[in-house]
């Protein structure tokens, strides 16, 4: 069912532009206006989220450990599994953020009656997520170059090293590949695997669905339909100095495309595409682990009722007096 | 039972593989594929003890049947199913399915001559396994009783706390 | 004819199908089954506890008698968590169902119900988040994983949610660190604020409250429990031990869970304490008052824990000691570490705990002012301050149980293993993926471990048996150490149905059996055991062990 309706969904993501641009000629609308839109629901939403997530206090320091404590000086710490300040704490959120350190865990060597090491389909997981991520990250850097004037350095580098292979003509990005190969990946064990079906709703597969047609849509351009560059760059700059332009030569499959990425930018902040920001705020991840060192303040520490030693003791003085044991009132 | 003891050894790992799978699609659909990655002991010790138990057992039918090892390979499955969400009678009934799957592997082998005659004889072993299979599961019953009976008399002991908590008088 | 006689296959099972059917997790009914479900709490401890909701039920009746306006009071509760918790909120939104956590609960890996993989339980809140909380929840329902808080949903979280042990192993492999346990804390907050409790944890928190322990046990039966545990070790060392009682201006504080001086084996860690302090001469006291390092009130609510805990800085006040030093026990040292200074403190009346015999610092505990039995035990043997003959451990071959909370809600990992290393002679250790902060919880945490729940609690210590038993199998381990109360209460029953041969000790009786005490007199360890010496004066054959 939920596997139905997003597809159902991104169906009619596509029919959109087709019946809008292909049928109604809507062009600007759907070349300007509608990323115009996307983008400021996509920052609007972002900031919102975060100041959503924020805005809400921590009340505890609740670091999980997967690692030793800084305790005793000739006891090794682990410090990146236990960070015992705030420096190591960041190198711990960034190992997370840039290598994904925790599923990493899953891909341990494992051991075999045999005995022989074998591992684990986890770093499969791992593989793919991060393959996808990187690859994303470094399409999204080429994209700046239908963005801005003469194209930059660093762009020019990432996009030099992407096509490092120099297959093919137009040259083959490498990441175009990866992607499509990770994101298939990724929603075929959705599919494949049982358990992952079962605990999978419609906001897993919609993304994924959704990503992997924003990334058919744009290797056809490239390497099939063979998109005019130049009218791309012309309406890329015109949006980006907010004298936007719509050149004749666009293409519908270009159109589907910008539509498919406003769809997704648009969706970004009120998804589970937002744990991006969440891992940053992640508690168990963000705080060192100097919890007896370092008190933390709880904004809302609750007044609670307690039952006091001097209550205690009078209910018990009789009994205490009788045990010998010291008392504040005697009587 | 010579002829067939020697197709069933030729297609034991066919047969436990199949006698594996059946037993794990007792569980839950969506846990099943899980319990059949056994590679890991540690990280599914259910699936791998089945696996590892199963061809224990599936040795002993084809060999001297030592009832000590027989047992203690049953009791390593059965213990772990008669905690889990079976009746007595599913918790036991993964051992007929190795009819199943053994028929399933020599059905063809079974129609030459004499084969069904060692056939019921192999029957009347995986029988015998049942009936132990049912010993060992009354048998980890009473262990969860027994326990059960020695935390509630370890609770009954707490309970005499309130002899502790009764008011004395002071010590000479 | 012989054709005919022989049956295919899928006849021969003669239509009995054992494939469960496939179902979908939305579906919340639930069966509470005699032996995988923990008793509800009884009015008495609700009441003196001011708690809401007391009355007589029981979960598997069909009316579970809730308030009226029982889902108004839930998702009030909810929606004021998630205003409260950051973790709670970010919990609910960031998880992107990657799966990696699915096999790694002990209760899945012994069970095979699907719905206890920790994104499902998750998602059992979750779903009514969704449905309740989010824009697209609200208009599309269903179809954006949304479900709306019914009766039957509501028995689905006390079932499953009182079938986690809060042992934080998922949130180890998580990418995000999503943590069960604190999802796990949230649901029982909403549950019990309609009186959905269970006896075994509202009943300890009701003596606690009002004896200082769990127990229950008054200030003359803590004291008679004490001089009992000094007339054994009299008897075991024939020396003449003192433990002060209610000491006011003793240098040391030390609390220890109420079933160190009373359960089995805990006890005999707690004859180890006892010696110990005894041989190094400190200036410590107990408390009566202050006579419980658990918390159970951890497993119920944050307020609850807070009104519980609150007893250790005041006794420490009223006591004037310099600072504290705490006992075995796991979740009582996840609230020491992790909340009591944040609740209770600060404790700046205490000063910074210095070891008086080592004079090590304990720079990590400063702020705290709470030190570890077992990072001052430790600091001891390498300041070579305590004498000790590990050759009286040799009857054991000993092996090490992370307990969850110091593991990976402390960090708390070489340190015992210093101590172990220092004691006994025969240590082993389990299988990497099952110890440090990757340990198998004993499957009876967070107050789940009652007879009428046993056959729950060994599915879910299925995991952590399974693991001593490889190491029983190889090394002929004989005793599994520890240093939890309830690990130490409920590992026996585990071992006893899946690794029997397998005991359960403290490390510090292990400390104690070494210890080399200045005039004692022994030839047994605290169990009665007769030592047997080093290797050369052992027969060959067999373990003398009893």
């Amino acid at each position: 069912m939920s596997i139905f309706y997003s597809l159902l969904a991104i169906t009619v993501l596509i029919l959109i532009p087709i019946v809008g641009v292909g049928g109604l000629g809507w062009r600007y609308l759907f070349g300007v206006i509608i990323p115009y839109a996307a983008f400021g629901l996509f920052i609007i939403g972002i900031i919102y989220r975060i100041l959503l997530w924020a805005k809400v206090p921590v009340p505890f320091k609740i670091t999980t450990t997967c690692g030793q404590q800084k305790s005793l000086p000739w006891i090794k710490n682990s410090k990146l599994e236990a960070p015992p300040n705030s420096f190591w704490t960041a190198m711990r959120m960034s190992s997370e953020v840039l290598f994904f350190r925790s599923l990493f865990r899953n891909s341990k060597a494992q051991l075999k009656p045999g005995p022989k090491l074998v591992y684990g389909s986890g770093i499969l997981l791992w593989l793919g997520a991060i393959c996808f991520h990187y690859s994303f990250l470094v399409i999204l850097i080429r994209h700046f170059r239908f963005f801005i004037g003469p194209t930059s350095k660093f762009i020019e580098i990432v996009s030099g090293l992407d096509s490092f292979f120099q297959i093919g003509l137009p040259i083959l990005y490498i990441t175009d590949l990866v992607i499509l190969i990770a994101l298939t990946y990724l929603l075929l064990r959705r599919f494949l695997s049982p358990q992952l079906k079962y605990i999978s709703l419609a906001a897993d597969y919609f993304p994924l669905f959704l990503l992997l047609c924003i990334a058919l849509s744009g290797t056809t351009m490239r390497y099939f339909t063979r998109i005019d560059i130049v009218a791309v760059k012309e309406l890329g700059m015109g949006l980006a100095g907010f004298h936007p332009v719509i050149p004749d030569n666009l293409s519908l499959m270009f159109f589907i495309h910008i539509f498919l990425v406003s769809s997704l930018i648009a969706y970004f902040p009120f998804s589970k595409l937002m744990h991006m920001g969440g891992i940053f705020l992640s508690p168990t991840r963000n705080m060192a682990n100097d919890n007896r060192k370092r008190r933390h303040i709880n904004p809302w520490n609750p007044k609670v009722e307690v039952h006091t030693y001097e209550e205690y003791e009078d209910e018990f003085r009789e009994v205490m007096k009788n045990a010998g044991l010291p008392l504040e009132k005697e009587e | 039972m010579i002829r067939l003891k020697e197709r069933l050894a030729a297609h034991k790992s066919n047969i436990l593989k199949k006698w594996f799978d059946l037993i794990v699609d007792t569980y839950p659909y969506d846990s099943s594929k899980y319990l059949k990655n056994v590679k890991n002991r540690f990280g599914n010790p259910v699936g791998s003890t089945i696996s590892m138990e199963i061809e224990k057992l599936y040795d002993e039918l084809l060999g001297d049947m030592d009832s000590g090892k027989i047992f203690t390979s049953l009791d390593s499955i059965i213990k772990i199913r008669s905690v889990q969400e079976f009746t007595a009678s599913e918790a036991v009934a993964f051992v007929f399915m190795l009819k199943s799957a053994a028929l399933e592997q020599l059905r063809g082998d079974l129609k030459e001559e004499g084969m069904l005659a060692d056939w019921l004889a192999f029957e009347s072993r995986i029988d015998k396994l049942a009936l132990q299979a049912f010993d060992s599961y009354a048998d980890s019953r009473e262990r969860i009783f027994d326990i059960r009976v020695r935390e509630i008399r370890r609770k009954a002991e707490l309970v005499m706390m309130d002899r502790i908590n009764m008011p004395r008088r002071a010590k000479e | 004819m012989a054709k005919d006689k022989i049956a295919k296959p899928e006849e021969l099972a003669d239509g009995i199908n054992y494939t469960p059917p496939k179902k979908d997790w939305f579906d919340p009914k639930v069966e509470f089954v005699r032996g995988r479900y923990n008793y509800a709490s009884t009015p008495s401890g609700l009441e003196y506890l001011g708690l809401p909701n007391p009355r007589k039920w029981q979960p598997d009746q069909e009316d579970w008698k809730l308030p009226k306006d029982w889902q108004k009071i839930v998702l009030k509760g909810f929606k004021e968590r998630l205003a409260k918790f950051r973790s709670f909120k970010i919990f609910m939104d960031i998880c992107v169902r990657c799966g990696a956590c699915a096999d790694k609960c002990h209760f899945f890996l012994g069970s095979g119900d699907p719905k206890n993989m920790p994104v499902l339980r998750a998602e059992l809140l979750r779903s009514v988040y969704r449905n309740d909380f989010t824009a697209f929840g609200r208009v599309l329902g269903k179809l954006a994983g949304g479900r709306e808080l019914t009766v039957d949903v509501l028995k689905e979280w006390f079932y499953y949610f009182y079938q986690c042990t809060e042992c934080r192993r998922c949130s180890v492999f998580c990418p995000y660190g999503i943590d069960t346990a604190e999802i796990t804390m949230m649901a029982r907050e909403l549950l019990s604020l309609i009186g959905c409790t269970i006896d075994w944890i509202t009943t300890p928190l009701a003596n606690c409250y009002r004896t200082g322990n769990h127990l229950g046990i008054q200030p003359h039966g803590f004291k008679d429990s004490i001089e009992f545990a000094l007339d054994d070790l009299y008897d075991l060392t024939g020396l003449k031990i003192e433990a002060p009682i209610n000491k006011k201006g003793a240098e040391i504080l030390f609390i220890v869970p109420s079933a160190d001086y009373f359960a089995n084996p805990h006890y005999f860690g707690f004859l180890g304490y006892l010696a110990l302090f005894h041989e190094i001469g400190l200036d410590y006291t107990f408390s009566t008052y202050a006579s419980e390092g658990g918390n159970f009130g951890l497993f119920h609510s944050h307020d609850m824990a807070k009104r519980l805990n609150a007893k250790m800085y005041a006794e420490a006040k009223r006591l004037k000691v310099k600072w504290l030093l705490g006992g075995e026990c796991g979740h009582m040292w996840r609230v020491v570490h992790q909340y009591m200074d944040t609740m209770n403190g600060p404790a700046d009346f205490l000063e910074e705990p210095i070891s008086p015999i080592t004079g090590t610092k304990f720079e990590n505990a400063k702020s705290t002012k709470m030190v570890h039995i077992c990072e001052f035990t430790s600091d001891l043997i390498y300041h070579n301050k305590i004498k000790l003959d590990p050759n009286r451990n040799n009857h054991w071959r000993v092996t090490f149980h992370d307990s969850c909370n110091p593991a990976r809600g402390m960090g708390l990992l070489e340190e015992p293993r210093y101590i172990l290393r220092s004691v006994c002679n025969n240590f082993y250790e389990m299988p990497e993926d099952t110890i440090r902060e990757k340990t198998f919880c004993c499957g009876s945490g967070a107050g789940l471990g009652t007879d009428e729940n046993l056959e729950m609690r060994l599915r879910g210590g299925f995991p952590r048996a399974n693991a001593v038993k490889y190491v029983h199998d190889k090394h002929d381990v004989n005793l599994l150490t520890c240093i939890c109360a309830i690990d130490k209460a409920t590992l026996p029953a585990l071992m006893d149905y899946w690794v029997p041969g397998v005991e359960v000790g403290a490390i510090h009786e292990l400390v104690g059996n070494a210890l080399v005490m200045e005039g004692e007199k022994r030839d047994t360890d605290f169990r009665g055991n007769r030592f047997i010496g080093p290797p050369e004066a052992q027969p060959k054959e067999g373990k003398e062990n009893v």
